[in-house]
């Protein structure tokens, strides 16, 4: 590839429109601590952005992308130095005061952060937090400010705005609280917007939503810096993206370009760790896109046919009781199959009733209706006294396996733990390693605390804990929703091999689509409880019945907008 | 969504140091607080090595038997040949202090241990018995808090009559309501945590659950709590010696010698000064020592 320097030179020139950069950066470096601990985070980056357009910096956790993004709005916190130049609307950002950051950040340069929770005061109405940059730039009268307030909320999409204003954040659905902080970040009109994940948090629904309003954003000749690691996200809104790897930009250009015609070897294996369509029945994480051994997903449907089930659910209801005295069912009459060596995919939004379900089959909740069979024999209507002998046959792993852990136990100590009875000492020693070997550790790991693995790692440490008692189901709920994308590629690989290998059935509960089609033979959807549409995978994405599942699928960003481009079909009808 | 990266984030925002968490984890130990030894810490240290040493070998450091008289010096002030002076039969009140250790320390760590005892009984009764327990049991542990600790404590020697070993057992019974409590919250948090529903997940009987997972977890915090009460258990204990429930003089305790030297606090501040910051210094050694461990294994284990 060319050198950045260089590739900066072709950005800043050749550009497809006219008009002159917004933002311009140069060189821009950062560095964290002195002396011999110093990290140099971003190590030499340029790019610019133009008005009415949009850069996207992707990446991973650790690429320096959010780093960069704090830069541009100048909070990157003490014991850091920035170098390069940063130039915007023809100030040089790079040597400016604190006093002067304040009156361009939020005035000139808004900023919209990954998890509006935690970034929204949870004792402050929305009203007022809103009103607060309006207040400190000086915007008006307290009256002015009000209907200024009312009228973002109504801009970003917030329905009743004016009783929306006076709620607190914790009373907003996760869509709405996102909108009220781009509302904030909008509220004095700046010229450049920096969102750091906006849609991370989301469900595909609502992100579609937020995604829309970006763009409409962007329409406005706003100009837009979209910081993901979601290459689909990215696709949809767009313009430019630069891929970011180690503090460097690797790559950067238009979108349909970037991601048609990948020409750095980092962007080609962040597209193929993408589960999708496309990908099914093929591993993620090597280039070669080698195939799963062929009888395991296409002849088993429907060669097992005619076995009896692995397990049943049948009928199952759950209610809770909510803080307000009101019953929510939420789980409703539930029923689905799961055969020997298949995976059903259980997908659905938040509050979808999809992980109390894998509770249930987990026989940790106990359902108040209906009932689970497990080898055509009672599974949830046993005591726990008499289901615990069979519990072996039914391993999880959770979408956190840190908190699984007992934090006191290193891996050794965790895989002993989950062994049956019965193991000598010698022998037991050895499954420990046979199972570490089996998810991709090796025994260096044995006595480290899962404290200090990485998020791969412990996912594969999960995975092996499960599989110590040779488990016939395993039921995974988001097992890979908190992993990067390449990362996530290799754990669904490893998933789907030791599938292969020993025969594993999985109930796989994810809200995302790709996973669920990449991963699944058959898939249940799942909506306010209830199942609105079961069936053989292949079949539901491409010919969805449920309306419900048509929305789903047609607010799946995709990431081949141009097909003629990319050479890739487009991977769901969204004729529907 | 993804909880891990949210941490992840957190972490960068907290320690500046942003890059490849995932792939070099050692970094977090880095980025965390500097763990130099603060000069408090290391005056805490040198005050527990001291009393360590007036525990084990207390000839060493005192010259004279605790007990001994010498009529013809009594009440003299600080001087080289009396550290901290002499009290009104001429006993040298260093000596006394540096003997003292021993039974002042050891009310402190059993009543600590009885107050230990009593409270995770309670609590692991409370956390684990079911919600009728719990009930039962926080319903008590309310009545008992209403009484100051002290008052409690008072109300028990009252009734069994005073001696060190009621005086232990007092103490004990006074603080252990306040660990309960925070045991029993432990317990409960602990039996509610993903990892012991894994251990479920995977078929253990409720009872290897309780002695692998949920007891030691618990436990956890109990080493800290333990170290800052102690402090608190000394400085009752003193108190209840101090109003004659205690150690009886001439014993050499703290507390005691406090009451005794009270009635020559107008001509001899030395009877009061020096076992009063003795018990201040040692209460304030624990309690550092205590918070310094908290930071430490939290920054290790949370």
């Amino acid at each position: 590839m060319t050198g950045p320097m260089q590739h900066d030179q072709d950005l800043l020139t050749a550009s497809g429109q006219p008009g002159k950069n917004l933002l311009t950066a140069t060189d821009l470096r950062v560095c964290f601590g002195s002396g011999p601990l110093a990290r140099e985070v971003v190590a030499g980056i340029s790019f610019g952005v133009r008005p009415g357009e949009c850069l996207a910096i992707v990446g991973q956790s650790g690429s320096g992308k959010s780093v960069t993004a704090r830069t541009l709005i100048g909070l990157t916190g003490d014991g850091s130095q920035v170098s390069g130049r940063l130039e915007f609307d023809g100030h040089d950002l790079a040597t400016l005061t604190e006093r002067q950051w304040r009156s361009i950040r939020g005035a000139r340069i808004g900023f919209i952060l990954q998890d509006a929770l935690v970034s929204l005061d949870a004792v402050r109405p929305v009203g007022r937090e809103i009103a607060e940059p309006l207040r400190l730039h000086h915007y008006g009268r307290a009256a002015d400010r009000r209907a200024r307030v009312i009228e973002l909320l109504r801009q970003v999409g917030v329905p009743e705005p004016e009783m929306r204003s006076r709620q607190l954040p914790g009373e907003l659905s996760g869509g709405l609280r996102q909108r009220a902080l781009i509302a904030t970040a909008i509220a004095l009109d700046p010229q450049l917007l920096i969102a750091d994940e906006p849609t991370t948090a989301l469900d595909v629904t609502i992100q579609a939503q937020i995604l829309g309003l970006l763009e409409e954003s962007k329409r406005r000749g706003r100009a837009l810096i979209v910081i993901s690691h979601d290459l689909a996200v990215v696709s949809r809104l767009a313009d430019r993206v630069a891929v970011m790897r180690d503090g460097l930009i690797v790559e950067q250009g238009p979108t349909a370009e970037l991601l048609g015609h990948p020409q750095h070897p980092y962007t080609q294996s962040l597209l193929d760790a993408i589960p999708s369509a496309h990908s099914r029945g093929t591993h993620l994480s090597d280039s070669s896109g080698k195939a799963r051994a062929p009888a395991v997903l296409s002849a088993r449907p429907g060669g097992l046919a005619a076995q009896a089930p692995l397990l049943v659910a049948d009928g199952l209801v759950k209610r809770y009781k909510g803080p307000d005295g009101k019953v929510r069912t939420v789980v409703d009459k539930v029923s689905f199959e799961l055969h020997r060596g298949e995976t059903v995919g259980v997908v659905g939004e938040s509050g979808s009733g999809k992980t109390t379900t894998g509770r249930i089959v987990l026989a940790v909740t106990s359902p108040d209706e209906g009932e689970v069979r497990l080898h055509g024999q009672p599974w949830t209507s046993l005591s726990e006294g008499q289901r615990r002998a069979r519990r072996q046959h039914v391993g999880v792993v959770y979408q956190d396996p840190l908190s699984s852990f007992d934090p006191r136990w290193t891996v050794r100590r965790i895989l002993s733990d989950a062994l049956p009875a019965g193991y000598a000492n010698a022998s037991r020693a050895a499954r420990i390693r046979e199972l570490l070997h089996q998810v991709g550790l090796g025994d260096d790991t044995l006595d480290r605390r899962p404290l200090l693995l990485s998020g791969g790692q412990r996912q594969r440490v999960a995975i092996a804990r499960a599989l110590a008692p040779e488990p016939e189901i395993i039921v995974c709920d988001e097992p890979v929703s908190a992993l990067d994308v390449s990362i996530q590629a290799q754990v669904l690989d490893l998933f789907a091999d030791l599938q292969d290998e020993l025969g594993l059935s999985y109930i796989f509960i994810s809200h995302d689509l790709g996973v669920i089609h990449h991963m699944s033979d058959r898939v249940v959807v799942m909506t306010h409880g209830r199942i609105v549409e079961q069936g053989d995978a292949e079949a539901i994405f491409r010919h969805p019945a449920h309306p419900y599942t048509q929305r789903l699928l047609a607010s799946l960003p995709q990431l081949s907008l141009q097909p003629e481009l990319s050479g890739r079909e487009p991977a769901y009808d969204r004729s529907a | 969504m993804p909880p891990a990266e949210q941490r992840n984030n957190a972490l960068m925002t907290v320690t500046n140091v942003s890059s490849a968490i995932d792939q070099q984890p050692g970094i977090v130990r880095l980025g965390g607080r500097a763990r130099g030894l603060s000069p408090g810490i290391v005056l805490a240290w040198l005050v527990v090595a001291f009393l360590v040493i007036s525990v084990a070998w207390p000839g060493l450091i005192a010259r004279e038997a605790p007990l001994a008289v010498d009529p013809a010096h009594p009440l003299q002030g600080p001087s080289l040949s009396h550290l901290f002076g002499t009290d009104q039969s001429g006993r040298d009140v260093f000596s006394r202090v540096v003997y003292g250790a021993r039974e002042s320390l050891s009310i402190g760590v059993a009543a600590t241990g009885v107050g230990l005892a009593i409270a995770i009984v309670l609590g692991f009764a409370a956390g684990l018995g079911g919600r009728w327990a719990d009930t039962v049991i926080s319903r008590f542990l309310e009545v008992l808090f209403s009484f100051p600790s002290l008052l409690l404590a008072l109300l028990f020697v009252a009734m069994f009559g005073a001696g060190v070993g009621s005086l232990i057992i007092a103490v004990g019974i006074g603080s252990a309501p306040g660990y309960a409590r925070m045991i029993r919250g432990q317990v409960i948090a602990v039996r509610n945590a993903p990892y012991v529903e894994a251990a479920k997940v995977l078929g253990h009987p409720p009872l290897r659950i309780m002695a692998n997972s949920i007891f030691p977890n618990a436990m956890r915090p109990l080493l800290v709590l333990g170290t800052l009460g102690i402090g608190q258990s000394i400085v009752w204990a003193s108190a209840l010696s101090f109003l004659g429930l205690g150690a009886a003089p001439p014993a050499p305790e703290w507390g005691a010698m406090l009451a005794a030297g009270r009635d020559f606090i107008s001509s001899a501040w030395w009877l009061e000064f020096f076992p009063g910051a003795v018990i201040v210094a040692t209460a304030l050694a624990a309690t550092a020592l205590g918070r310094h461990l908290q930071r430490r294994l939290e920054g290790r284990l949370a």
